[in-house]
This record gives C-alpha cells, sequence and structure tokens, in this order.
C-alpha cells in the first residue's frame, strides 16, 4: 500500500520546481509528433540544454497532443512570465534554433527562433476551441503525476469523496446533462443510475478506448495524453455507482496509450489513488487495463466484455443489459474514455458550468478529429452547437488544394455524410441525426470534389465487411453483398436492378442486425444515396456483357 | 460455444400451470404462460414464424434474424425466440416488411453457400430448402459465391461439407451444452467465419469427439451428414436434442442449468466475482 | 403489352446449359400439352422446328445456365425478342449443377490439362466447332433482366403446368406479369426436387 498523497504538498513541490525555469519547452510527444520525428526535437532540446549547462533552469517537458496535428512535430516555449510560443514543423536543427535563441538566449528577453515556423495565437484553430477534456493535453507530461496534480488533477477525486455522498455525485452527472460520447450519445447519469441501483457487491465500470472508427483519434489522445484524468474519472464513477473493480479496454494498436495508462495507474497505485481506501477513505477500487486484438467489433458493449473475458468478441443478444448481467455476470457499466474525462471537470467545477457550455440537449464539448482535405487536420475540441462551416473554413482553414468541399462525414462507417448545403448545421445529436447522420465518436472526414461518392461508401462498407463478427446472417452476408453492389456500380457494370438490391438490402441489414455495427454499416451508403444520388445513377448501364470471355487458345 | 448460454425455454409450464399472460398476437387477445418466448406462444397455437437457428434444448443464439417480429411500441423489431412475452404486448408474427427480409435474408444464405439441392444429402428434408418455399425465395438476387470449402471426410462415420454450412451454430451448441464435449466452434470472424472442430483439426483427429451423432442429428441443412450417404437420403433428427435435454435434466425449471446464477462459461473460466 | 388479339400467343423454350431434365418433365404435361397447342404456336425450341430465334415472342421458358458464348449469344437474343421471360429450372434460376465448375476457378487451366497436355490428343484447345467457354456459369438473370423464376430440379409437371396456363391467361389479358408472378402461392416454390 502506498503513501497517502497529498495533492497540495505535490502541486506546491511542482510549481516550485517550475518557478526555478526560465523557460520550459513543451515537445509534443503524442502519438503523431512522435512518428514525425519529436524524439529526435526532444533529444536536440535537451543536449543543447545539456552543453550549456542550464539543466536546473531549463526544461523540457514532454508532453501530449495540442491538437495542431498536422503541423506537427511542434514544440511550445513558455517562459516564467509572458506568452508562449508555439513552434511548428519542429526539426532536430530547429530545436537547436530554438534552444539557442529562445531558450537559452543572451539574457535580453525572449528572441523567438527566425528560422522555424510560428503559430500565431489567435490562430482561428485554436480561437473556437473550449478545452475540457483536453485541457491539460499538450500542457503536462502525461507520465508524470506530479504535473498532472498541478493541473488540478485529482482535486474533483478528492472533493467527490470527502464531501458528497455517492448519491450526490450521481446526481452531479445526472444535472449535467452528459451525454455519451462514443456516438450513441446516451445520457450518462442515466447510465450511472442504472449500474447504481443494480444489486451486487461486486459491479464493474469499464472505460470503452477500443476506438475503431477509421481516422478516428480523440480517445487515443486522452489516454495517451492525459491518462490520469481517465483514471480519476473512474474512480469518482466507481463512487458514485458503488463499483468495486475497473477495466480499461484499449485497442493493441495504441501501444502509447497503454504503456501511459499503465505507467500511470501504477503510479496512481502507489499515491493510494487505487486500490483499498483510495485517498484514505473507504472506497476500494482495484483497475486494470485489457488490451484488444484487432476487432472493430469489440467496441461494442456486449463484444468488448466477451473480449474482456477472455472469450470470441461476438455480441449477445440485449436484454439482459451489461447494467443488469455483464462481466462474469455482474452488473457493469462501459462509458466512452472521452465521456469519463468530462466527468473530473463536471465533479470539480459543477454540473451548471458543465451545462453552460454547448446547447440544451447536448451540453458540454465534443472532441473532433479532423481529417481529410482540409488544409489543417488535426485534434480539436469545441463546445457543442458550433457550426459545421465554423470548424470547416474557419478552423481548418478550408479545403487543401484549391479544391471544393463536398462532404463532411461524421460517424465514420456508421455515420452519413453532410453535404454543402448543410454546412451551417449546428454540430449537436439531434441536428446530425436529422440529416441522416451521427455525430459518431468524433471522427470528421472532410471530402473535396475530386471524390466519387460511390466509391467513398464502397470504402466503408469494405470495412465493415471486414469488421463483421459474423454472427448474424443480415450482416454477414448483407456486407459482402452490398460491397459487391458497390463494386458493381463503381465499375461500371451496375444496372438498374442492382441499384434497387442495393437500396431494399440496405434496409433489411439496418433493420434485422444484431447489433450496431450491421445496423449502421448501410449508413454512408443510405447517406451517400440520399445526397448524391446522381453519382449512382450516371453509372449504370443498361445490361453489361459478362467480361473476360475463356477462349479454347487461352494460354 | 462462445456465447454465454441462456438458459433454453422451457416447456409451457407444468401441466398444473396455467396461461394467464393476456398478449395480442396477430390481431387475436390470447394468453401465454409466464416466461414463454413470443415464438414458444406462436408455436404452441400453431402461427408459423420462420426460425433456424433456433433449437428446443440448447440456448439461444439469436443469429439468424428470421423469427424478427413487430412489437408495437418499439422501433426495433426483436427475435421471438429470445422475446419472452409481457402483459399487453402486441405481437405481429408477420407483415408485408417482415415478409420482405425474411425472404432477403434467406437469399442471403443462398448466395453464401453452394446450396445445390438437386445433388445435396439434405434434399427433401432440408430447413433451408424449406425456409425458400416458406419465405418465398424463388431466385438469388445476389451474387453468388460459389466456395469451394474442403469436405472433411476424416471422420469414420461422419462427413462436415462446409460450403452447405450456415453458420447456424446448432451443432456448436448441441456439442457443448448436451454431450458437454464441445468438438465444435467458430473461427475466424465476418465472411472468413467457419466452423472448425477441435483446434482447427480434421475432425476424425479430435479426441473429444464421442462419435454421438448429435451433431449431426441437428445440423438443419446437408453440411453435417453420415458417411454413404447419398442425394436426398438424409434423415435428420432435431427433436433428439429437446428429448435429451428434457429427460437428462428432469423438467427445465428444475434443472440446476446454473446460467442464472453462476454463468457457465464454456469457454472453461469459472470466475465468479473474483478479481481476475 | 399484350398480344395483338387476332393472333395466338407464340411461345418458345429454349436449352442452354441445361441437362434436358426441365424439357422431359415439360413433355409430362402429357394431355395438357393439346390444350397448349390448342392455345398457343411454340415457335422456337429443341420441340419445334427452327434455327433462328424468331422475332415477336410472347413467352419464352429457358433450361439451363449461362456457361458459354452460344449460351450467352441465345439469351440476348431471347430477350431482345420475348415479352416475358422465364428461368426455367434450377440451373437457369440459380447455375445448379452446372455452375459447380464455379467452385474450380478459372476454367483455362482445366482446358490446358485436358486437351493440351493429354497425349493421345491433337494438343490443342477446340475452338472451332465448341463456343468459348466463359469464366463462370451463370444464372440467367446475370446476363439478361428475367420475369419470372420456376426453380425446381426439374420443376414438376404440376408446377410447369400452372406457370404456363397462368402466364398465357395473363399475357393475353393484357396483365402486369410482376403482379401475377407475386401472387403465386409460397409453397408452388421450391429448389431442388
Amino acid at each position: 500500500m502506498g503513501k497517502l498523497i497529498d495533492l497540495d504538498a505535490m502541486r506546491d513541490a511542482e510549481l516550485a520546481d517550475r518557478s526555478r525555469r526560465t523557460h520550459r519547452a513543451l515537445v509534443c510527444s503524442s502519438t503523431g509528433c512522435l512518428s514525425a520525428g519529436a524524439a529526435g526535437v526532444r533529444a536536440a532540446l535537451e543536449e543543447e540544454i545539456e552543453a550549456a549547462d542550464r539543466a536546473e533552469t531549463l526544461q523540457v517537458v514532454p508532453t501530449g497532443c495540442p491538437g495542431l496535428c498536422s503541423r506537427g512535430p511542434l514544440v511550445q516555449v513558455e517562459p516564467r512570465a509572458g506568452p508562449a510560443t508555439l513552434y511548428a514543423e519542429v526539426d532536430p536543427d530547429g530545436a537547436r534554433s530554438i534552444a539557442r535563441d529562445h531558450l537559452l538566449g543572451d539574457g535580453t528577453g525572449d528572441q523567438v527562433a527566425a528560422d522555424v515556423e510560428v503559430v500565431p495565437a489567435d490562430l482561428p484553430f485554436f480561437a473556437h476551441q473550449t478545452k475540457v477534456v483536453l485541457a491539460n493535453a499538450g500542457r503536462i507530461d502525461p507520465d508524470r503525476l506530479e504535473d498532472y496534480v498541478a493541473a488540478g488533477g485529482y482535486r474533483a477525486l478528492y472533493d467527490t469523496l470527502t464531501t458528497m455522498t455517492p448519491e450526490q455525485a450521481l446526481t452531479a452527472v445526472e444535472r449535467s446533462g452528459l451525454r455519451g460520447r462514443g456516438g450513441a450519445g446516451y445520457p450518462t447519469g442515466r447510465k450511472w443510475r442504472l449500474l447504481a441501483e443494480a444489486p451486487g457487491d461486486h459491479k464493474v465500470v469499464v472505460a470503452n478506448g477500443d476506438e475503431g472508427d477509421p481516422g478516428a483519434f480523440m480517445d487515443r489522445t486522452i489516454m495517451d495524453s492525459d491518462p490520469h484524468r481517465v483514471l480519476e474519472g473512474l474512480v469518482i464513477a466507481a463512487y458514485a455507482t458503488g463499483a468495486e473493480r475497473g477495466y480499461i479496454y484499449v485497442r493493441a494498436e495504441y501501444p502509447l496509450a497503454i504503456e501511459r495508462l499503465e505507467r500511470a495507474i501504477r503510479a496512481a497505485k502507489r499515491s493510494r489513488l487505487l486500490g483499498k481506501g483510495v485517498l484514505g477513505t473507504d472506497l476500494s477500487f482495484d483497475l486494470q487495463i485489457r488490451v484488444g486484438a484487432g476487432a472493430f467489433v469489440c467496441g461494442e458493449e456486449t463484444a468488448l466484455m466477451a473480449s474482456i473475458e477472455g472469450r470470441r468478441g461476438l455480441p449477445q443478444l440485449r436484454p439482459p443489459y451489461p447494467t443488469e448481467r455483464g462481466l462474469w455476470g455482474e452488473p457493469t457499466m462501459i462509458n466512452n474514455v472521452e465521456t469519463l474525462a468530462n466527468i473530473p471537470a463536471i465533479l470539480g467545477n459543477g454540473p451548471e458550468w458543465f451545462a453552460a457550455m454547448g446547447t440544451a440537449d447536448s451540453p458540454g464539448t465534443k472532441v473532433f478529429a479532423l481529417a481529410g482535405s482540409l488544409v489543417t487536420t488535426g485534434l480539436i475540441e469545441v463546445p457543442m452547437g458550433i457550426s459545421l462551416r465554423t470548424i470547416v473554413e474557419d478552423m481548418a482553414d478550408g479545403i487543401a488544394g484549391g479544391r471544393r468541399f463536398k462532404a463532411a462525414q461524421t460517424g465514420g462507417p456508421s455515420g452519413g455524410c453532410i453535404p454543402e448545403r448543410f454546412l451551417d448545421t449546428p454540430v449537436d445529436y439531434e441536428h446530425l441525426r436529422a440529416l441522416g447522420s451521427m455525430m459518431g465518436s468524433g471522427g470528421l472526414v472532410v471530402i473535396d470534389d475530386t471524390v466519387n461518392m460511390p466509391e467513398f461508401a464502397r470504402f466503408y462498407m469494405a470495412f465493415c465487411r471486414d469488421e463483421s463478427c459474423g454472427k448474424c446472417v443480415p450482416c454477414r452476408v448483407g456486407t459482402v453483398q452490398l460491397h459487391a453492389l458497390l463494386d458493381r456500380i463503381c465499375n461500371g457494370q451496375g444496372r438498374r436492378r442492382d441499384l434497387q438490391h442495393l437500396e431494399s438490402l440496405c434496409r433489411t441489414v439496418q433493420v434485422t442486425s444484431l447489433c450496431g455495427l450491421g445496423q449502421s454499416a448501410p449508413n454512408p451508403v443510405v447517406s451517400t444515396l440520399e445526397h448524391f444520388r446522381d453519382e449512382y445513377e450516371a453509372l449504370l448501364v443498361e445490361e453489361p456483357v459478362p467480361s473476360a470471355v475463356v477462349t479454347g487458345d487461352a494460354s | 460455444m462462445s456465447a454465454r448460454p441462456v438458459p433454453p425455454t422451457p416447456p409451457a409450464g407444468p401441466r398444473s400451470a396455467r396461461p394467464t399472460v393476456s398478449v395480442t398476437l396477430d390481431g387475436e387477445e390470447v394468453l401465454a404462460f409466464p416466461g414463454e418466448t413470443v415464438l414458444a406462444l406462436a408455436r404452441r397455437l400453431g402461427v408459423p414464424i420462420p426460425t433456424l437457428c433456433q433449437l428446443d434444448g440448447v440456448s439461444v443464439y439469436g443469429g439468424c434474424r428470421l423469427c424478427v417480429v413487430e412489437v408495437e411500441g418499439e422501433h426495433r423489431l426483436p427475435l421471438a425466440c429470445a422475446t419472452e412475452v409481457s402483459a399487453d404486448m402486441d405481437v405481429r408474427s408477420t407483415s408485408s416488411q417482415l415478409r420482405d427480409h425474411r425472404r432477403r435474408i434467406v437469399a442471403l444464405l443462398f448466395a453464401e453457400g453452394s446450396h445445390v439441392c438437386a445433388a445435396c444429402v439434405a434434399s427433401g428434408a432440408c430447413e433451408l430448402q424449406d425456409l425458400a418455399t416458406e419465405t418465398g425465395v424463388d431466385h438469388v438476387p445476389y451474387e453468388l459465391a460459389f466456395p469451394s470449402h474442403e469436405v472433411d471426410a476424416s471422420h469414420p462415420l461422419f462427413v462436415l461439407d462446409r460450403d452447405r454450412c450456415v453458420l447456424c451454430t446448432r451443432c456448436v451448441r448441441v456439442c457443448d451444452e448436451i454431450e458437454g464435449a464441445h468438438v465444435w466452434d467458430i473461427a475466424q470472424r465476418g465472411n472468413d467465419a467457419r466452423l472448425v472442430a477441435g483446434m482447427d483439426q480434421p475432425w476424425g483427429e479430435v479426441a473429444s469427439c464421442t462419435s454421438c451423432g448429435k451433431c449431426v442429428a441437428a445440423c438443419p441443412t446437408g453440411a453435417l451428414y453420415h458417411q454413404g450417404t447419398a442425394s436426398g437420403e438424409r434423415r435428420p433428427d432435431p427433436e433428439l436434442i429437446a428429448f435429451l435435454a428434457d429427460a437428462r435434466g428432469g423438467v427445465w425449471e428444475q434443472r440446476d442449468n446454473g446460467a442464472a446464477s453462476q454463468p457457465r462459461d464454456a469457454a472453461g473460466s469459472h470466475e465468479q466475482g473474483t478479481t481476475p | 403489352m399484350t398480344t395483338s388479339s387476332s393472333r395466338r400467343p407464340r411461345v418458345a423454350t429454349a436449352w442452354l446449359a441445361g441437362c434436358s431434365g426441365c424439357h422431359m418433365s415439360f413433355l409430362d404435361l402429357d394431355e395438357a400439352l393439346f390444350d397448349l397447342a390448342e392455345r398457343a404456336d411454340v415457335v422456337f425450341g429443341p420441340l419445334a422446328d427452327a434455327k433462328v430465334f424468331p422475332t415477336d415472342v410472347d413467352l419464352t421458358l429457358v433450361e439451363g445456365a449461362v456457361t458459354n458464348t452460344d449460351n450467352l449469344e441465345l439469351a440476348q437474343a431471347i430477350r431482345a425478342n420475348t415479352q416475358v421471360v422465364v428461368s426455367f429450372g434450377d440451373c437457369a434460376v440459380t447455375g445448379n449443377i452446372t455452375a459447380l465448375r464455379n467452385a474450380l476457378g478459372d476454367p483455362s487451366e482445366l482446358l490446358q490439362r485436358v486437351y493440351v497436355e493429354h497425349p493421345d490428343l491433337a494438343g490443342v484447345v477446340p475452338t472451332e466447332v465448341v463456343p468459348d467457354l466463359l469464366p463462370k456459369a451463370l444464372p440467367l438473370h446475370e446476363v439478361i433482366g428475367v420475369d419470372v423464376y420456376l426453380p425446381g430440379c426439374p420443376p414438376s409437371a404440376a408446377r410447369i403446368k400452372t406457370a404456363l396456363f397462368a402466364l398465357l391467361d395473363a399475357i393475353e389479358a393484357g396483365e402486369d406479369i410482376a403482379t401475377v408472378a407475386a401472387a403465386r402461392e409460397p409453397g408452388d416454390l421450391r429448389f431442388g426436387n
């Protein structure tokens, strides 16, 4: 059992250490920037500082993701006083410039490195954001508990455990209006209430970090940039619902997130933020990580639980619902990572603060992963209700290469495309659903006028077909056939009756599939047919002749 | 079997019990037994609902999706085999949209496998063939896959032809829940999913197979059959499974099927409340 | 579309890549064949004496899958000249036995092994009298639009009779064929025998 943590002392010590530094260089070391060479950038900075014997008064801090991923590797220089400077596309040479000009300087003041790209402070990409779950991303070292505490971490947990009853904590979440950020938007408070009311002494809470949508990396970033936030959210959830243990299910393709979460769990255990007697109270909560094995379907709650139990990741019929009978028969609650990452702020700042952001039905913020034909891509956190146009034209700076906006896909393979005439739509659960799409987990793929919509739909259908678990007929065979029909059409072999079969089979798969994967696999097809039907029609032919006759003298 | 077994549908109550749950089925008010599934109720009243993966005597799987029904007030289509009646439930066993969905599901199965009735051991005694008739499949509007999985004839008594397998998992459940040998399971996912014996070995090499033949009796198509069976000659016996389940366990309600209190995980784990 | 009321319906049958079993079953109509002869003219098929598929045909029953270029040409000629095309029997409806060769993949390998590698034959894959194979044996509706499907291997004479005369009635009355086909009793259909 570790030593009970003293949050104030830890924070004060950390801030005292920082006050000795004239400058801190925050080097983004999240997945994107690392793969672009951030390790070399960090090493160059550290070498320069070491060589100048300034390790006591300067600091290089590996951080998580500030969000401006398309401009990485990113380095943020924070002077002890005064505004910070964000450098973009830094390489080891640029790092040395930053070290010499800015960090080491000649004592006459901050000299911004001349030959390294600087990002203006008022960049629209940042200006429209409201950071709640990403408040620490890019600002703290995810591997240091001290950083998290210095930023106010675990304060909400402490206050909750010492000044609130579980019922009060539960009510706070209900009143916040928080809705599941994994895609469906189910009211989180209601789900917590179901678990709280379930009988039993061995209840379980689970963080769903499977994040399978192509192009989505919101949860990855939260986990690898601010892992303690997820832990804190889980412990609060356990307190409010009476759970005794938890799992974080992370897809195997996120090794950095897994590593950082593991380190965070060890640090938390050492400081009695996990385990028996959390923060010296009666609450006991054990937390483990479970790693996926490459199946998108394991993001579905019941398949996820099967995977944790070591069985094949097949979805189960519901009822019984997880809060009635879940892992090993015990009441279980599964929340998305981003949902849980909202909890410390809600408990810390109060549900009214949270509900005041966003819209009445969709309070709070949402993290979006911007991808596709945009000038600027990366990760943003915006209040619900912001318009799609603001995101696409202001924050992402429009379409790259002088091409034209064609559509924005939200919800990944389960979602729909939103054409230009709906760009002023507020981004919230209800508006997106009304457009035939859905919020989804936050992947926002923007495509330009070079993209052919039937081919676009075919791409997503191929994904669903490859990820289908195979249990139910409409999804297992339906996705194969829908893909084959799309293929025929895209290859100029589609007849009118193929289009008719495409539409009718979409309905059957949507309505009779066992789980959300199959139920939503036809969505991109239905959506592109609704908004871009002419592109399908243009590809139809009368009666194609079967190609490639086998002739007698074939070699 | 990777599914946690759900207790099989008990027969319609001990003789002394009376049906007391008022339900509307296809517009008619009827009385159901408490805990009865919509499917059991429909069958008892002679109302046909197509099924394939459902088998009396083993757990519910819910994979074929043929038994979808319409329930007033629910926008999803629940499964008759997995849905218990509730007071004042208003169910439709058939409708124009249900017929369309069922027909398409059967057509999908025909597209997936190599279902050449003319040359099949099961012709004339095949649930898939019957389903085509029942649901109005008169052609396959989808691309036929023309698969050719290798036939496994390694077992001295039986043969597995995967081209005819509809992945209903009846054999998996029968071997696991009735015989207790768990010879069969499904490997891979999606379109690559297929029935495997043992650790994906030739059936004849799987030591745990007792050659009881119940999987063959339970198979709805010509995928599993006795060696030496010719076209149209197979004689399935799915009712054997319900008989055995009943005969061995006593009346179902009195069986300790275990699933309610202590989930018997077919994968072998018996964790219960401990931190794994 | 209707027949002009002044002329008798023109009926055809065709035998593509099938075993002729469906035609044998057709002949099992027995005395009903006389009823057919009274009502309609059979203008093409194994039971008629015509070398070229004629124009202006009201109803064609097509047996067999489409497995080679000859089948394909005839199928296209049938579609171009027929009002109501019926996929007649399992081979036309799903490919059936004929399509079992599809599981073996590209047939050119097989042709090589049989004709070229075989020591006793001429060493060349025949191309003159024999039509070229398609890569796959296909159901009829994969190459032409089909109006009615009559599965069975073969469909029984009773089923053929019911379908044949119902279709003739519908054609003569100018009814929509799709409606007539949809009104069929489900129990009438069966794959296999």
